[in-house]
């Protein structure tokens, strides 16, 4: 059966694709600013909370929980993973030409890879399964 | 001290471990709520989140994934990070694929097999 998807829930799978990325940028930069942590210096990490880079990436990453979660309750995990997998692009675009950092053929033809997976898996439909299997479930969660 | 092939690649393989059994039972849990915006529409926000964090197999994901976390860090402290950052990504995608087909009842075809194996590859390759 072929699951069409809404715009919203494009809008989701956008939003799984670069919120994980994103806020990971932030938490680096932020890390970068408060500094190593390590057994020796633990009150860093609560200096890092105050840290609005750190901040920002934090809502970043529960906002990608969030939608990941909110994705798989009308989408496969199979549909879901290369959307997750696409944040590896985004860090690696962001690394190109936000900070201008030299990507090697290597990681060029990784980003193709990754796209193309995207590409194979949103031609198909996002929801599989055993419809009556899941009918079954539903009944044990309400 | 140096840590052992066997010690490093058990880590890594303990680690992915938890993360396809953190993803898996959070889908398994999201399958079983089913579309959380028509469960929004019956029972509104406060509902949808009160149903989410007391369905069981979400809890255990997400305790799943909690643990994966913390032993990500104790992975990265024997292993390097240019080897368990893709092998622990690579590894998590193919343990989830072939979850996926046999506890979550997925229908894994070739299409889907075809994008697993790009993902890993494409993981790999980024890390170089």
């Amino acid at each position: 059966m072929k699951h069409v998807l809404r715009p919203s829930q494009y809008a989701i799978l956008l939003g799984v694709m670069l919120s994980a990325s994103v806020g990971d940028s932030f938490l680096k930069r932020g890390m970068e600013q408060v500094g190593a942590v390590n057994l020796h210096h633990l009150g860093l990490l609560w200096q890092a909370l105050f840290n609005p880079y750190v901040d920002i990436g934090i809502v970043l990453l529960i906002g990608f929980f969030s939608l990941y979660t909110t994705a798989l309750s009308w989408a496969d995990l199979t549909f879901v993973m290369p959307a997750t997998a696409f944040g590896y692009v985004v860090i690696a675009l962001m690394g190109r030409f936000w900070l201008h950092e030299h990507l090697s053929l290597w990681r060029w033809l990784g980003i193709l890879l990754i796209v193309t997976a995207v590409g194979f898996v949103a031609g198909g439909p996002s929801r599989t399964g055993h419809p009556e299997l899941d009918r079954m479930d539903a009944g044990i969660g309400r | 001290m140096r840590s052992s092939p066997l010690h490093v690649w058990s880590a890594i393989l303990f680690v992915a471990t938890l993360a396809v059994m953190g993803e898996v039972m959070i889908a398994a849990g999201m399958r079983q709520l089913g579309d959380l915006d028509d469960l929004r529409s019956r029972r509104g926000l406060g509902g949808t989140i009160a149903a989410v964090l007391t369905n069981s197999r979400f809890v255990v994901g997400a305790l799943c994934m909690a643990l994966n976390f913390f032993s990500m860090l104790l992975a990265l402290s024997i292993a390097n990070l240019s080897l368990a950052g893709p092998a622990i990504a690579a590894l998590t995608y193919v343990g989830n694929a072939v979850a996926a087909r046999f506890f979550l009842r997925e229908h894994v075809d070739r299409r889907r097999w075809l994008a697993t194996l790009c993902v890993v590859l494409g993981v790999i390759l980024l890390s170089r």
